[in-house]
């Protein structure tokens, strides 16, 4: 079998009955096997629910019907997304045992889409993290590179997508954690925008930043996803009613003429100097497309990872409350309430996840609120009038995605803040609600990837993808 | 330092949460390092900026808000009290709440 499988390539196999769904998950569990003792990409394996899946799927061929969108296509799905009967960790030690009754909404379109559910990817445990390494079960290593860090926290999605242990798979990004290691692994990943995919069923760090979105090899596959996952659900009310326009078809318009803005504001100090000559090329190819480029100033980017550690931290001390022992997870007896509570989340959450109820309980309390997450709230809002501004005058925003490529593991483990600021490009977008992607954007001595972000303006998917689209056609990916 | 040892245990009993000699320690200076980064907002005059205390405008999901309300099945207690540590259903237990 072919060694990279696109959605397109499964469908035409299957139509050709050049191989059954059945044969083909069985042969991804075999590369599973062989590879994941190194990698450590997947924590889980739904190997009954994807042989389910698959009889449908070969019982569909045979029948001669129609397929549908996804029809037994591989996909792996990041633990932080609910799994009805598939065990779900969220990466922590906290729901080791947690057995999900529901699936997330997202989860069912790529299911009824025709996808094949191959298993639960690692992630940094309850998606905090840049680097997969605080995952309770272990990091996870960047198939690019076994030495280093695959980024995160939806490291185990982006690995298992590098590896071609999944065609496509599901990540969650709140500050990065999509996009930054699609760059670092050298895959697109992609965020709609706040709202354009439904919330129901993934487990919430920050609810006003947590957003679902794919993995895939190529940017056709990944606008088949959204497609698939987009849209409005009666279960997340912050879910839209905006149309979900067929991107694939969309995003073949030519990008001739269309006005990208560069803001200085990503190419400052801190900045790997490979990384922006990488990035310096894939803008070039823009040029080369008939892009007209534009510099533009994007006053409180500088602002940006402080104001994402108030919000994000606050919000996820108050979602993070509901991990009490008695409900479901782990629980430490004792005989008080109040002291099983105290034992069971002191047993049960990692360093880094503590980390952050710590900080986000503070600055959420009194005497604390307005110096913090009020100012906090206000500077958001003004990240946001500065990316509003910057559309009135450009269609999309070309950064790098990070401003570093994939470091080694245990580097940055010690020192909290550094690893918060490997996400300065990418919390931005979180914060206002726009989409972004990462495309792959050349290799640094051939070997790290290095990633290029694409925002747009909100539900502007379209033309992110269609400009993700002509840049990887046109070979951005080897700049 | 501007954070105390007994701010970060404060800060972890409004959380419910056990933290070691060690952790308190070690949250205490992060949390220093870490809010003395935050201050940097400070830089900024945000006196007329209403809060952004929501993502989407009020346009994009003047709908969403407003359903039916509709009774619907859901018969999931079951499933639930599954997962729950200490099940006894239809009730979950826990330990003795109110002192005799």
């Amino acid at each position: 079998m072919t060694a990279k499988w696109t959605i397109d390539g499964v469908k035409e196999a299957l139509a050709a009955k050049k191989v059954s769904a059945r044969e083909l998950a069985a042969d991804f569990y075999a590369r599973i096997r062989e590879r994941n003792a190194e990698l450590n990409a997947y924590l889980t394996l739904s190997e009954d629910r994807a042989y389910a899946q698959a009889r449908r799927i070969d019982a569909l061929v045979a029948s001669g019907k129609p397929l549908p969108a996804l029809a037994g296509v591989p996909v792996a799905i990041k633990d932080v997304i609910s799994t009805r009967g598939v065990r779900t960790t969220c990466g922590s030690k906290i729901l080791e045992h947690y057995v999900p009754p529901y699936d997330a909404t997202a989860v069912e379109r790529l299911e009824a889409a025709g996808a094949v559910i191959l298993g639960k990817t690692n992630c940094d445990e309850f998606a905090m993290g840049s680097s997969n390494e605080n995952s309770a079960y272990g990091p996870v290593r960047n198939p690019e590179a076994l030495d280093r860090v695959p980024g995160g926290s939806s490291g185990g999605s982006a690995a298992a997508v590098a590896a071609g242990l999944a065609v496509a798979a599901l990540g969650t990004d709140t500050g990065g954690s999509i996009r930054q290691p699609g760059s670092f692994c050298g895959v697109p990943a992609m965020m709609g925008s706040y709202g354009r995919v439904s919330r129901y069923g993934l487990i919430a760090f920050a609810s006003s930043l947590d957003r679902i979105g794919p993995f895939a090899t190529n940017i056709r596959d990944v606008a088949a996803i959204l497609k698939v996952i987009a849209g409005r659900d009666a279960n997340d009310s912050t879910s839209t009613t905006a149309p979900v326009p067929d991107y694939r078809a969309v995003m073949e318009n030519p990008v001739k003429g269309m006005r990208i803005g560069v803001p200085k504001e990503y190419f400052g100090q801190g900045m790997d100097d490979e990384v922006r000559k990488k990035i310096v090329a894939g803008i070039e190819v823009f040029k080369k497309l008939g892009c007209q480029l534009h510099e533009i100033h994007m006053a409180h980017t500088d602002y940006a990872i402080a104001t994402y550690y108030i919000i994000a931290t606050a919000e996820a001390s108050s979602n993070l409350a509901r991990y009490d022992g008695v409900r479901y997870g782990l629980r430490v007896e004792d005989d008080s309430l109040l002291a099983m509570y105290r034992k069971t989340r002191g047993a049960g959450f990692g360093a880094e996840v503590k980390r952050r109820i710590v900080l986000g309980t503070y600055v959420l309390s009194a005497g604390y609120y307005d110096a913090y997450y009020l100012k906090g709230q206000k500077v958001r809002a003004l990240i946001a009038q500065d990316f509003r501004d910057a559309f009135t005058k450009v269609d999309a925003i070309v950064t790098p995605t990070s401003p570093v490529p994939a470091f080694k593991l245990g580097e940055r483990t010690n020192d909290p803040l550094q690893m918060y600021l490997a996400d300065i490009y990418t919390v931005t977008g979180s914060l206002a609600g726009v989409p972004g992607i990462s495309v792959p954007c050349g290799k640094i001595c051939g070997k790290l990837p290095v990633g290029l972000q694409i925002f747009g303006p909100a539900f502007g998917e379209a033309s992110v993808l269609q400009l993700a689209h002509a840049f990887e056609q046109a070979g951005g990916a080897v700049v | 330092m501007k954070i105390s040892r007994e701010d970060v245990q404060r800060v972890a009993e409004l959380a419910y949460l056990d933290l070691s000699e060690t952790e308190l320690q070690m949250y205490r200076s992060q949390l220093d390092e870490i809010l003395e980064y935050i201050g940097k907002l400070n830089q900024l005059d945000t006196s007329g900026v209403e809060p952004m205390a929501q993502v989407l405008a009020d346009d994009q999901t003047a709908d969403a808000t407003l359903r039916e309300d509709l009774v619907v099945p859901c018969i999931v207690a079951g499933d639930i009290l599954r997962q729950a540590p200490d099940p006894e259903p239809p009730y979950f237990r826990v330990p003795k709440v109110i002192e005799r």
